[in-house]
């Protein structure tokens, strides 16, 4: 326990050397608790961490802390989301206490979506520190004990720090300094966009083991299995940083009329398996947005099961 | 410069609809480089309240007076022998204009007929551009010389985030990613390393949430 920063499961099947599987869980858009557990349950044994998001899209739904503390009460274990969107370094830190006096234990960092994206657009943003900031601001809290303006912590927060790496956005030669960047800010895990252009990905991982940042961190890959050829077709084209290739919405055109779901998970397992063997990849972080009742057919298929015991 | 853009003309007459003697205050400042409150568009807003009156069969007097600036109480101080004259003003210079009306004459209302939107400058003709935020604390010389914390839609510091693509900004393809910009630059400039360090979370007290702001420079003082 002693060697682990945090002690979280996430923590100790990635230091145990295993390969690690995430999952994905948005809270409702209300209050609906028994909508989140049923949503939760599905991934229950299938994955070593269930990510909760923090108001993604720019959309209102319950707090991720909320919902994290209802995932733990299943027997699930939370990544906590934060962005930076929507808090200030006040309530920023004291969410940091709060989520790990609860027991929270991952946490990941990220700057969220701008508010345009989403349900209320017409709002303020804050974005008093960026997700840069808020990963050196959690190590601070967690290894020196300091809030950010240098004062104590009484008692420090523990958490297994996360953070989000996109290879797909731009500018491209840039992206695995950035990457370097939180981990050197203190990131201990990286879970990456989805992942649908493989030559580009691999290219990305080659040149973040020549620097061998493989070593200094877990770094995840992002998986979200395409549903259907109009989710390709919208993923392409409306969501701002990721890099759908012709030939993957070709391949699911081709599999005809009803087959496009299948051929999406075929080649999201074909990915899985190559992740698997890919030099500085320590797992894969399954986003089967609103899909979370394919999970366990998923994880079933990609080998995945049963997740280790730690 | 202050950049500002007119009302719509109906919000403007409704805002104005319940007096008879109006004069409309331009400034020769900003926001006649920008062509929104110069002399020209004191003249184009007064004729357009006089038609609507007409058109409305009511007898409205509309004066037209532009100042220096209105940012400056010297210039204020001019209007007093007619605004008397008037029982509404209309000024189209920025924010700053109609609260100095208002301080100087009590007794009078004043409306504000333009938006104030950014402090930025001319790109080509008719466009302006954001540049600063008035954060108080300048750094743009950590980043190639561009702002990013007026010009990131996040004002992130340690840009550029995951929406980045073909240059743009994930809010709208019509929006420049300015870490792009950065990015692109700084490399050029074999400046890598430098973009590479931590840039520690910004001290916001300069900026405006540090409450508003009052500047005093003592040898000015008399």
């Amino acid at each position: 326990m002693s060697e682990h920063k945090a002690g979280s499961n996430l923590e100790k099947v990635l230091s145990a050397g295993h390969f690690a599987f995430t999952g994905e869980c948005g809270p409702p858009q209300g209050a609906n608790v028994p909508h989140l557990i049923e949503k939760a349950n599905h991934l229950k044994g299938c994955v070593d961490a269930v990510n909760v998001t923090d108001n993604q899209t720019a959309v209102v739904r319950m707090s991720s802390w909320a919902a994290s503390l209802i995932l733990m009460e299943q027997g699930l274990e939370p990544n906590f989301q934060m962005v930076c969107r929507d808090r200030n370094r006040l309530a920023i830190q004291s969410d940091i206490l709060g989520v790990y006096s609860m027991g929270i234990r991952n946490m990941l960092c990220l700057s969220g979506d701008h508010q345009s994206f989403g349900n209320h657009p017409e709002s303020k943003n804050v974005f008093d520190i960026d997700s840069m900031q808020l990963i050196h601001t959690v190590k601070t809290m967690r290894d020196d004990g300091k809030f950010m303006n240098g004062s104590d912590v009484d008692v420090a927060p523990k958490l297994f720090i996360g953070a989000a790496s996109n290879p797909f956005a731009e500018p491209f030669d840039f992206r695995v300094y950035r990457l370097a960047k939180k981990i050197s800010a203190g990131a201990d895990f990286i879970q990456t966009q989805c992942i649908y252009n493989m030559g580009k990905f691999r290219e990305f991982m080659k040149r973040a083991v020549d620097m061998g940042l493989h070593e200094k961190c877990y770094i995840l890959a992002g998986v979200t299995p395409m549903k259907s050829v109009g989710m390709a077709l919208y993923m392409s084209k409306q969501v701002p940083g990721m890099d759908v290739p012709q030939s993957l919405i070709k391949r699911l055109r081709g599999a005809g009329t009803g087959n496009a779901t299948e051929e999406g998970i075929k080649f999201a397992l074909e990915q899985i398996e190559e992740f698997k063997e890919m030099e500085g990849i320590a797992g894969v972080h399954l986003m089967a947005i609103e899909w979370e009742h394919k999970v366990p057919e998923i994880s079933e298929r990609a080998g995945m099961l049963p997740r280790p015991i730690v | 410069m202050i950049v500002a853009e007119s009302k719509p003309i109906k919000e403007l007459l409704e805002m104005v609809k319940d007096f008879k003697k109006i004069l409309v205050v331009g400034c020769k400042g900003c926001v006649t480089v920008c062509n929104v409150g110069g002399a020209k568009e004191v003249a184009i807003l007064a004729s357009t309240i006089r038609i609507s009156g007409k058109k409305e069969g009511l007898d409205v007097v509309v004066g037209e007076h532009t100042l220096e600036r209105q940012c400056d109480p010297e210039y204020i101080n001019e209007l007093k022998d007619v605004i008397g004259d008037y029982d509404a003003v209309i000024s189209i210079a920025c924010g700053v204009g109609p609260q100095f009306l208002s301080e100087r004459y009590p007794d009078t209302r004043v409306f504000p007929g333009v938006n104030t939107k950014f402090m930025g400058g001319a790109v080509e003709h008719g466009v302006w551009s954001e540049r600063c935020a008035g954060c108080g604390t300048c750094v743009v010389h950590n980043f190639g010389g561009l702002c990013p914390i007026a010009r990131c839609s996040k004002s992130l510091l340690n840009g550029p985030c995951g929406g980045s693509s073909n240059g743009k900004c994930e809010i709208s393809k019509d929006v420049d990613c300015v870490w792009d910009l950065i990015v692109t630059k700084m490399m050029e400039q074999d400046r890598l390393d430098e973009l590479i360090e931590f840039q520690a979370p910004k001290n916001w007290t300069t900026a405006r949430d540090g409450g508003p702001r009052k500047m005093i420079r003592e040898e000015l003082v008399k």
